[in-house]
């Protein structure tokens, strides 16, 4: 089982108690009735789905049922770290080479 | 909403309006290991942002924790860190912590689950492998000690786990999950005693 590190209970805790939630960092438009149709395609339906690291956002449903942001590598399935949502993306990976 | 019910059962002939916990006083013993519904208790769901906590703490007569996976008891009352500004507090002594928290003016939510919820006593040298029979945390003294708290799973179930004593654990789970959760348990506590 994976254990995931939630940034609210300063813990590991194994992956049961956990939700996938998609992608992070999109934002919503302050005036969605305003956008183009292709704008909002993107922003609805587009997602960027790579191989190798991804930014997510994960739920601690049965926990502290709080939102957070996680950066994933999607070949290895391993995280890399998560942080609080509504935290910028962080500007360095940990055991990351880039 | 406690108020509303009592106003209902004094005023009502009928005794079908009378409280009628689910599983009351079921039991089953293992060997080293007792698992027990225990008696209803008073219970509430509160929200409440970092300002609002001094004033909450002092109506409700204990200190709300503020640190994960910990909670605080004093007089039969019991309060639970769920969430950064989520408590579950539980009352065993009769005293209604909704009524407390109505008097306060600071900005919170409080919401009576007294019905909503069922506790489990899960007791004896087995009791921590009874609950990781389908709870995936780490158990342990040192990972999870008296008075730790936390809301996790139990099999296909959400409970809400307090650790009592060494050996004693204090499980929370809705009503509707009640059958559920007391039978994984026993199961759970046959095993640890095999």
């Amino acid at each position: 089982m994976l254990l995931i590190r939630c940034p609210y209970c300063e813990e590991e805790r194994p992956e049961l108690e956990f939700r996938n939630a998609g992608e992070a960092h999109i934002a919503r438009s302050a005036n969605i009735a305003g956008e183009s149709d292709d704008d909002f395609e993107k922003f609805f339906f587009i997602r960027s789905n790579p191989k190798g690291i991804i930014y997510e956002r994960w739920r601690h449903m049965h926990g502290c049922a709080r939102f957070f942001n996680a950066v994933r590598d999607t070949v290895t399935d391993k995280f890399v770290m998560t942080y609080k949502a509504g935290e910028p993306k962080p500007a360095k990976l940990p055991g990351v080479a880039k | 909403m406690a108020k509303a019910a009592a106003k209902k059962t004094t005023s009502a002939t009928s005794p079908s309006v009378d409280r009628r916990p689910a599983l009351a006083g079921r039991a089953v013993s293992a060997t080293g290991v007792k698992v027990e519904v225990l008696p209803p208790a008073e219970r509430i769901s509160l929200r409440a942002p970092e300002a609002s906590v001094a004033a909450l703490s002092k109506a409700l007569g204990l200190t709300l924790p503020k640190k994960p996976k910990t909670s605080a008891s004093k007089a039969g009352r019991t309060a639970l860190w769920l969430g950064p500004d989520e408590w579950l507090v539980i009352d065993e002594g009769g005293n209604d912590p909704l009524a407390d928290c109505a008097t306060v003016t600071a900005l919170h939510s409080a919401v009576g689950i007294s019905h909503r919820n069922i506790a489990i006593s899960v007791a004896g040298p087995a009791a921590e492998a009874t609950v990781n029979s389908g709870c995936p945390q780490d158990l342990s003294l040192d990972a999870f000690p008296v008075g730790a708290a936390s809301r996790t799973i139990l099999g296909k179930a959400e409970i809400v786990l307090l650790r009592t004593a060494n050996d004693a654990f204090h499980v929370e789970c809705w009503r509707s999950f009640s059958d559920y959760v007391f039978t994984f348990l026993s199961e759970g506590a046959r095993d640890a005693a095999g």
